[in-house]
């Protein structure tokens, strides 16, 4: 072969060789094949630790147990046990150093989202006790009549 | 000296060659296409959803959004909750107004555009509602479409997507059949559910599971024949979404709906 083939095949071949010297800088070492295959298992191992280092903010309510004993055993013998307390009080995160103090959501709006009347059949909503917002004591915070830990009037 | 004949010949034979793609030399292995459970490993996450006891309160869409940083006012959700209400005139109406981080505290129903559906309890015929998520599919085809290898499947079953890989082509948006990818507002990457991978490696339940106080949501274990989880999917009555799409999802339904999609 003459130089004229030679000359663009060694242009080519340096190319190809820097193409893969960058490659190997560039792509992570971990990037590669694994589990079931190239299809679904191609991708960088560390990120798997990266999403397992998310910081947790709902902390759940044995959190609360030991520093509100008093709120958590309140809440136990009523109709709201089921319900967290963070989600009224929000996420705990790593409460009481940071945040010092929860936000709590007292609005009418969170007292509807499971109380206001939508009757529908083959849904547990229809068996929940509702009010019509519009009629019952409108504008004023429910927590103003109820207490969220214990909400049965008759039971304060 | 090669005649025009052959010439000819070998152009045809190699172009034909050139185009057989590889797979088609592949023999398929009937095992590869049933569901991996056999596989190396302890643990494959799934999930039930037990569309009888959820009311639409919200509370599961509102815990995933703090849990997982995504921007609370942007109209883009993990999980949200489907609104469903046939009507005794045979209509079928279907809502998730903000995706149901407010839950739903009104009966009219959210057309979109700013227009609503009175609809009177009288005239209810059946309503429900039905928690999405991500399925964390066995043959997830968010991931096939990925060009880049920035989603991929964990070896205990979770989709997972690397936001300093992504390069924001949303070709995974459009390949999940259940529309349950979106762009992140602020990382500017595909954003889905994953399971709360955080969360369910330490041992806790997802933040949605945790948040909802009424028990339709489970996750566990398929692996793990004690899991609740598995003696519900074994034994009960349940049902997946758009199944004809060879996905195989991991997220099964208890009250399925054929409306449902």
């Amino acid at each position: 072969m003459g130089s004229h083939v030679w000359r663009p095949l060694f242009v080519i071949i340096v190319l190809v060789i820097a193409i893969l010297i960058s490659r190997f800088f560039i792509v992570p070492h971990d990037f590669g094949i694994r589990g079931k295959g190239y299809m679904y298992g191609w991708y960088r191992e560390g990120n798997i630790e990266d999403w397992k280092n998310v910081k947790v903010k709902y902390q759940g309510k044995d959190y609360c147990k030991d520093c509100h004993a008093d709120k958590f055993e309140s809440i136990l013998n009523s109709p709201h046990a089921i319900i967290q307390c963070e989600n009224c009080h929000g996420p705990a995160l790593d409460h009481p150093s940071d945040p010092p103090k929860l936000a709590i959501d007292r609005s009418r709006a969170t007292c509807f989202r499971c109380h206001y009347p939508l009757p529908y059949p083959s849904s547990g909503r229809a068996k929940i006790k509702s009010v019509d917002p519009d009629t019952h004591n409108a504008g004023i915070e429910c927590s103003t009549c109820h207490n969220p830990h214990k909400p049965n009037l008759a039971a304060q | 000296m090669i005649t025009r004949r052959d010439f000819l010949k070998y152009t045809v034979k190699g172009a034909a060659g050139l185009a057989l793609p590889l797979a088609a030399l592949e023999i398929i292995d009937s095992k590869k296409l049933l569901a991996d459970i056999s596989g190396p490993g302890k643990v494959r996450w799934a999930f039930v959803v037990d569309t009888y006891k959820c009311v639409g309160c919200g509370l599961c869409v509102k815990a995933c959004k703090l849990e997982n940083e995504v921007p609370y006012d942007a109209n883009a959700t993990r999980t949200w909750v489907e609104r469903y209400v046939d009507t005794k005139e045979g209509k079928l109406y279907a809502d998730t107004p903000k995706g149901a981080r407010d839950g739903f505290t009104t009966n009219k129903i959210d057309l979109g555009l700013g227009k609503f559906q009175d609809i009177k309890n009288d005239d209810i015929q059946r309503a429900f509602f039905v928690p999405k998520l991500c399925n964390q599919c066995e043959n997830p085809p968010c991931v096939q479409a990925c060009p880049v290898g920035a989603t991929y499947q964990t070896p205990d079953g979770v989709v997972l997507i690397d936001r300093t890989w992504c390069i924001g082509c949303g070709y995974c948006i459009m390949a999940c059949p259940y529309g349950a990818r979106f762009f992140h507002p602020k990382y500017k990457t595909a954003e889905k559910c994953n399971f709360c991978y955080h969360r369910i490696t330490k041992g806790l339940k997802t933040a949605c599971v945790q948040a909802c106080p009424f028990g339709a949501r489970m996750i566990g274990n398929i692996k793990d024949p004690d899991d609740p989880v598995t003696k519900i999917i074994k034994t009960e009555r349940v049902g997946v979404l758009k199944s004809e799409f060879g996905t195989k999802p991991q997220v099964y339904y208890i009250g399925l709906e054929e409306e449902v999609s």
